[in-house]
Formats: C-alpha cells, structure tokens, sequence
C-alpha cells in the first residue's frame, strides 16, 4: 500500500523557546488505523496540530498524495479533506444534530436555512456510515459517546477523508468504546485513513494496523501493531531502560505518615476515575505507583496535594485530615509535590529562575521579612540553589523558559526538596530529562528517604520506579490492581500484566499496602 | 551591567519600531491635509516646550495620567480585565468635593482625609465587579463598563442637586474651600502638590510590586495562575486585593485632579483617564517603574496636539491617531512576531 501522506522534516520552536518537533517524519498509508502514541509533551499533538493547520511548522514540508500542501488553518486542512476530533468537543450544545453537522457548510439559501434540507442531508451522512443517531436531538440532551459521534459526523459531512481522533476513548465507558470502534472499522471499510491518539495500549493492539512512537520532540519508530508487544511499545515510548545502578540500603520502614482512606474522585462527566482507593504511607520508604497513564495518578496525586477536592474518603498526613485544607496549609505542614506537567503547573514560564524556585518560601523567615522580601538573601540563596542542583544556567535571574526541560525539572526539585519536608509527592520526576538529571534526581530522593522522610512515586517508567522503590503498588483504572512489598523482587513482565489490566491480585493481598 | 534577556531586548526593538511607525504616519498625514505641515509639525512635537506654562501643562496631565496607569497597571498584573477605575476616577472626584464642602476642617487635614476618603470610594467601586465575578462568575469586564455608567448618574445627582451652586451659572459645586486645595509648587505652572502624592505612590506601588511577598504573589498569579496554585498561593484573595489596591489608586487619583486642579468639581460625563490608564498600563507593560514615563509620553503628545490644533489648521484629533497606532502595534503580540521567532530560533539553535 502507498503512502498517501507524509510529513517530512517537521520541526516546530514555540515562541516560549521549546523545541515541539525535531525533524519528525510521519507518514499515513491509505485506508489505515494508523495510531500515534507518546507521553505528555512528546509532541504528538503538536504534530498533528500543524497537520491540521493550527500550528505552523518552524520548518518542514507536508504531502498529500505526492502533491506538496501548504496548511495555513483549519480551513485549508478540512479543504484537503483532513478532519479532527478534539479531545474537548467543539459543538453548539443549543443546537440540534443535524444544525451541528452542517454547520459551516450548510446547504441551500445563505439568506434562509431550511432545517428540513439540513436534516435530511444530515440523515444522508449518518446513513451512509450506518451511525444510530436522532438528528433532531439537541446536542445538550446528548451522551458524551453520542456528542462524539456527532464530532466524527461533522468532520465527514464537510468531506473528511483523513480523521484525527484525539484520545477518543478518554471519556467513553467501556461499552461506547465498544461502539465507537465498530464504527471505526465501517468507516475504514469505506476507505477512510484514521489517525488514532491514545495512551491506552490495550485498545491500539485491537483497532490499529500500524504505530508511530513519539519521545522528547521525535519519531522513534513505526511499526506494525501486530509486531510489537504492548511492552515494547511502551519502554519505546519512555525511554529503553537503561541501567538506573541506583545505591540504596533496604528500607527500615518507620511511622505511619500519610493515610489514604477509600478515596474516590469523580471527572467533569461524574464517571469516578479513582475508586475506593486506600494506601499507607511509612517514614524512610519509597512507595512507587506504576499504571499507564490516566490510570488514575493524577486525581490521586491532585487530592493529596490538595488542588482537588475528593469526593469522599479520608487523607490523613501526621493524623490530621487534610481532605479540605488548602495547598498552602498542606505545604507547612511538610509536604511537597513534584507535579507530573511541569511546564502548566510546575513553573511560571514567564518568571526567572529565582521567582519560580521562591514562590513557595514567601513564609520563610530567612528570605522574606514581615512581608517584605530580602532581595539581596534570595539572591544569594537561589544563586545557591542552582550551583547545589547543578542547574545549567548563568544566573538565576534568566527567565526558566530558556532553560531545558532536565533544567527546568532541577530547579522544580531544588525547591521542592529543600523546603523541609518530611513527604514527597513525585510524579514523573525524571520525564523526558537526560540521564544525569535524572540520576541526580534519584540520588536526592533516596536522601531524602535515608534522612527519615517518606516518598510517594508516581511513573511509567518500569526500570526506574523498580530499582528506586521499596514496595510497589500498580494502579488500573483508577484502582490499585497489585501491591508488592519488595519492588526489587518483581519482574517487568508481572508489572506489565498487571499494568494493562490482564491480571489482578485478589483483594486480600492488595490491602497489605493498608498495614 | 546586567545582560538584558532575549524578551527584553525583543520588547525594546517592538516598542522603537512601533512608535517610529506611529511618528511616520502622524508625518505623511500632516504633510497631506495641511497648508501649514512644518508648522504644525513643529507645534506637534515641540509645542510643549516653548514656554514654562505649557511643559507645565504636560506634568499636570501626567499626573493623572500616572494615577491612572499605577490603578490599571496593579489591575491588569492579576490578568482581570477590570475598567471600574473609570468609574473610580469620577465618584472619588465628586466625594473629594462634596467632602470638602461638607466641613470646614484647615488646610492640610482637609485636603488629607479628602484623598483618603476619595480613595476609599475608588477602593470600593472597583472592588464591586471583582466580587461579582468570583461570587457568580459574572465577567469583569462587562459588570465593571457598566457599573461606571450607574456611578457617573448616581454621583451626578448628588453634584447636580445637592451641592449645586445656583450662581455659577451652569453645572458645577459650590466652590471648593482654598482651604481644602492643593497648593501650586511650581509658580507660573498649575503644577499642584499632587504631584508629591504621586511620586509617594510611584514609590510605594514599584516596594509593593518587586519587595513585598504580596506583589511578588500577584506578579506570579498574573502569569500563571495554574501554578499559583500548585504553590499554594490563595490565588483568589491575592485577585481581589490587587482590584481593592488598585480602585483605591485611582480614586486617590481622581481625588488629586479634582482638589489640584480645578475650582468646582463640574464634570458631567466620565473623564476618560480610566480608559488612559489602560494605554498608559500597556505602555508601561503593567509595570509600575515605567508609568509615569508613559504617562509623560502620552501627556506631551497630547499637549503637543492641543498646541497644534490651536496654532494651525490641522485638529487636535490627529493625536488620535498616533496613540492608536502605538497602542496597537504594542498591544498586538503578534507585531513582528516573525522577526521574533527568527531571532528565537537562531538563539535556541545557537545554545543548542
């Protein structure tokens, strides 16, 4: 089969100095389920955003058919006959069906809708692709798997030969998933190519016929679905693991420092993407939490940190509960979180180096009096900072935008780490960053932990989070599936099946991590 | 020296181009529609500084200018899009006066308690949509236009019918105690005590803004409030001082103009610095340091029209223009952003 598309050479520099895309090749063979998979930041998306014109490429070129494309919007890629599902769908909710699938191109008269020729040209489309939908329907009065189809339906009536589906499955329950990729199948029946974005591996193994594998702004392989294991796919998507040679004694496990209790966290749509969940936390361990992601980590991470409210449960840190307290007073009491999206929330973009390494000491003693900021003190302590955790950088007035992602990531770690705490929240902490940062970072958690302090380890990383934790619990679906008391003595394989869902520890031996 | 970073000397680049673009333009026109181009070229640019009453003439309206800027400037830092200053500048005005002719306190603590109060006044109007929008979401920008519009007629009936002089012969107060004025510093200018005050506030806003945790937290919930979070910054209490801060710069300011420069409080439609101040704010990129060169700027090209409107044949309105040209070429992010992602490219390729 040919290609019937490629982009070549893409490279894209965000204003803000981050390097998207680094000489991406990607390539679409026609009538395929082609699917697109990479951690947070990898550059998928901005890939596909320049493919469908909302970004444009620093430099590179894009063909359709052999014929060279120039995309300066939207309007151009839906021209071409690409179409995009978003994420967050983009309908009129007061608006029926039929209204929204036509919209933008609606038949007959500019100077007089008529919403019969609308429905009927809207039944034509949802007809043709055997879709099971009420085109007088009002888009609020809808499912989210039915809003999603509505998406798809939009994209075709405007001629769609090329569909982009980003994380499609994310809002679905498993039986419109079930739907939606029946439906994908009659569409590539039809002779439509589909670009397929998700996480979830499980379901790229059982729709797509080929992948591509995003890691920090490059393509690192294309592959037949068939000829990969889920495994492999994701060590490729991480980084292949390298040998991590971490020095830690066994851990003597102290005090009970934080408790989770049956903690559930609904999403936007009310569907609870963390169930029941429960977990204690010890003084001088290394509790790691491995699942793919959108598992559940980030709802879990958020309501311990306190920037989610949970919808029931107990979290209790040194016996207080701290469910309803706020970040700050979450913070004093000595917790402190390395977030997972380092460049949303871990820093502002905009402010130096120094700015974003003091934002949570505006209560120390030592920098700031009554109120007022020691300007010379913070210097010299951010100045400190950076040589200590060995941050590439001039001085630390240099706005952190300019800085690499491992930098940037020193500099979230020098002022988590160094604020006196006794609990760590780290999720991902060595994403996307060079091995030295990386083992740098390492050595400082296991500090950490030797000095009596107590670490909660999110990753998708199997060798890190094996060779740094002391036990090991696996999250699928917003439930633990697995707990292991020697993460040492449990190979990638198990994590694997347990990761994906294929088994599951019976209940009895998960709650140990209750004890 | 420090080295000036990759954004800096962008921002310097921008603004010379921008206002070279804007002088340019203001040249062509005149050269177009006058009899008299060099004459009115000439009273443009250095018409306030012929003479001492008119330089003076541009401190006093930069004096205003500057309150305005320092209120939206301390707004616009949170990200809210609040215009109730204009509203501010009007209410605390009238208050200032009505307050003053409501007693008979000495000089000094009348003209004291005045700003305060005007300032208070400014506080609350301002404080009112930022309520509003964190109680029920209702957008700023919209509830803040409005409100300006409730509090010029309610203001103005109080002016209009309760401290009305019916001598005056047209619409105005009483007038104002010498009492409760401010004092000219300046002989042979009307530049008034206010401009003390202001360069007290100056000060106090640039410790606020770059040596208190409170500015240091505004600075960071204006840039990333995501992350203001995750640091554990209350980002709705430091959104809402910063509106409290700055309505009640503003209503000090309208206070100032009103006791500085006028005989009777008479205004009888919104002034218009609120929306300057928003110029004067994007001028000075919602720092408060560069506001009152801004609002200088702004005041000089301004004088410089009046001048040239009433030397020559070309209206003062044309100053209209070259502000609007300035403002959106600086305002417009997407302004040489070509050239800007060039530069960023060769730089980031540069440092590998």
């Amino acid at each position: 089969m040919k290609d019937i598309l490629r982009m070549e050479n893409i490279n894209k520099i965000y204003p803000n100095g981050v390097i998207a895309n680094n000489n991406v090749n990607f390539s679409l063979r026609e009538g395929e389920i082609h699917a697109l998979v990479g951690e947070n930041g990898a550059g998928k998306s901005t890939l596909m955003k320049i493919l469908f014109g909302i970004e444009k490429p620093t430099d590179g070129k894009i063909f359709y058919q052999d014929e060279e494309l120039t995309i300066d919007s939207p309007l151009d890629a839906i021209k071409y006959g690409f179409g995009m599902v978003h994420q967050h769908f983009m309908l009129v909710e007061s608006m029926s069906v039929a209204e929204n699938i036509v919209l933008g191109s609606e038949p007959g008269s500019s100077w007089n809708l008529d919403s019969s020729i609308q429905e009927a040209q809207a039944k034509e489309i949802i007809d043709k692709y055997h879709f099971q939908i009420n085109v007088k329907e009002k888009i609020s009065d809808l499912s989210i798997g039915l809003r999603q189809k509505v998406e798809i339906l939009k994209a075709l009536f405007k001629g769609a030969k090329i569909l982009i589906l980003d994380e499609p499955t994310a809002v679905l329950t498993p039986q419109e998933t079930v739907e939606l990729f029946e439906q994908l199948r009659i569409l590539k029946a039809q002779g439509h190519t589909i670009i397929f974005i998700s996480h979830k591996l499980t379901e790229i193994k059982e729709i797509c016929d080929r992948i591509t594998i995003m890691r920090d702004a490059t393509n690192v392989g294309v592959y037949d679905v068939e000829s990969v294991t889920k495994e492999e796919i994701s060590d490729l998507m991480v980084g292949k693991s390298m040998d991590w040679n971490i020095h830690k004694t066994p851990a003597i496990s102290g005090d009970t420092l934080l408790e989770v209790k049956d903690l559930t966290v609904l999403n936007e749509a009310n569907i609870p993407t963390l169930k029941h969940v429960s977990f204690k936390l010890h003084r001088s361990t290394i509790l790691g939490v491995v699942g793919i992601e959108g598992n559940g980590q980030k709802e879990l991470v958020d309501s311990i940190t306190g920037l989610t409210k949970a919808d029931s449960g107990e979290i209790l840190f040194k016996n207080e509960l701290i469910n309803s307290m706020s970040v700050n007073d979450i913070r004093s009491l000595g917790l402190a979180h390395i977030p997972g999206d380092r460049m949303e929330r871990g820093i502002a973009a905009d402010s130096s180096i120094e700015e974003n390494m003091f934002a949570t000491y505006t209560n120390d003693n030592k920098l700031v009096n009554k109120n007022f900021l020691k300007t010379k003190e913070i210097n010299k302590w951010s100045n400190n900072l950076i040589s200590e955790f060995h941050v590439k950088a001039s001085s630390s007035n240099v706005p952190i935008k300019m800085l690499s992602g491992g930098n940037i990531q020193k500099v979230i770690v020098a002022r988590e780490f160094t604020s006196n705490c006794d609990c760590i929240i780290a999720n991902q902490p060595t994403r996307g960053i060079d091995i030295g940062a990386a083992k740098f970072i390492h050595k400082k958690l296991v500090e950490l932990r030797d000095k009596n302090a107590a670490v909660l380890l999110l990753s998708a990383d199997l060798s890190e989070i094996k060779s740094l934790s002391d036990s090991l619990l696996v999250i699928y679906n917003g439930q633990f599936v697995a707990y292991f008391e020697d993460a040492s003595k449990v190979s990638e394989e198990e994590l694997g099946k347990y990761m994906l869902g294929i088994e599951k520890q019976t209940e009895l031996e998960i709650k140990r991590c209750e004890r | 020296m420090r080295k000036l970073s990759f954004d800096s000397k962008f921002e310097i680049i921008r603004f010379s181009v921008a206002i070279l673009i804007a002088l340019l333009l203001s040249f062509i026109i005149i050269l177009l529609v006058s009899d008299t181009p060099f004459l009115a070229l000439q009273k443009l640019y250095l018409g306030p500084i012929e003479n001492l009453r008119r330089f003076g003439n541009v401190i006093e309206l930069a004096i205003t200018l500057s309150f305005a800027g320092l209120s939206i400037a301390i707004i616009f830092s949170s990200n809210e899009f609040n215009l109730a200053s204009e509203g501010a500048f009007y209410a605390s005005g009238a208050v200032a006066a009505m307050f003053v002719l409501s007693n008979s306190l000495p000089a000094i603590i009348s003209p004291f308690l005045s700003i305060l109060l005007g300032g208070v006044v400014g506080a609350v109007i301002v404080t009112i949509p930022a309520v509003l929008k964190k109680k029920w979401g209702a957008s700023e920008l919209v509830s803040s236009l409005m409100l300006n519009f409730i509090v010029l007629y309610f203001a103005r009936y109080f002016i209009n019918n309760v401290f009305k002089d019916p001598s005056a012969g047209y619409n105005a107060t009483y007038l104002l105690p010498e009492t409760a004025k401010l004092s000219k510093i300046v002989s042979g200018t009307r530049i008034h005590s206010g401009l003390i005050i202001l360069i007290v506030t100056v000060i106090a806003c640039v410790l606020f803004m770059e040596k208190t945790k409170w500015g240091f937290e505004l600075t960071q919930v204006g840039r990333n409030r995501q992350f203001a979070k995750y640091v554990g910054i209350n980002t709705s209490a430091i959104v809402i001082m910063s509106q409290v801060l700055g309505g009640f710069i503003a209503g000090v300011g309208g206070a100032v103009e009103t006791l500085g420069m006028y005989t009777r409080f008479q205004w009888q439609s919104l002034p218009g610095y609120g929306f300057d101040g928003v110029i004067v704010a994007i001028l000075a990129k919602n720092k408060p340091r560069y506001v009152p060169i801004a609002a200088f700027f702004l005041a000089y090209i301004r004088i410089g029209a009046d001048k040239m409107a009433t030397s020559t044949d070309v209206t003062s309105e044309m100053i209209a223009i070259i502000q609007g040209i300035i403002i959106m070429l600086v305002a417009a992010t997407a302004f040489l952003s070509n050239t800007r992602q060039k530069m960023l490219v060769k730089e980031v390729r540069n440092n590998g």
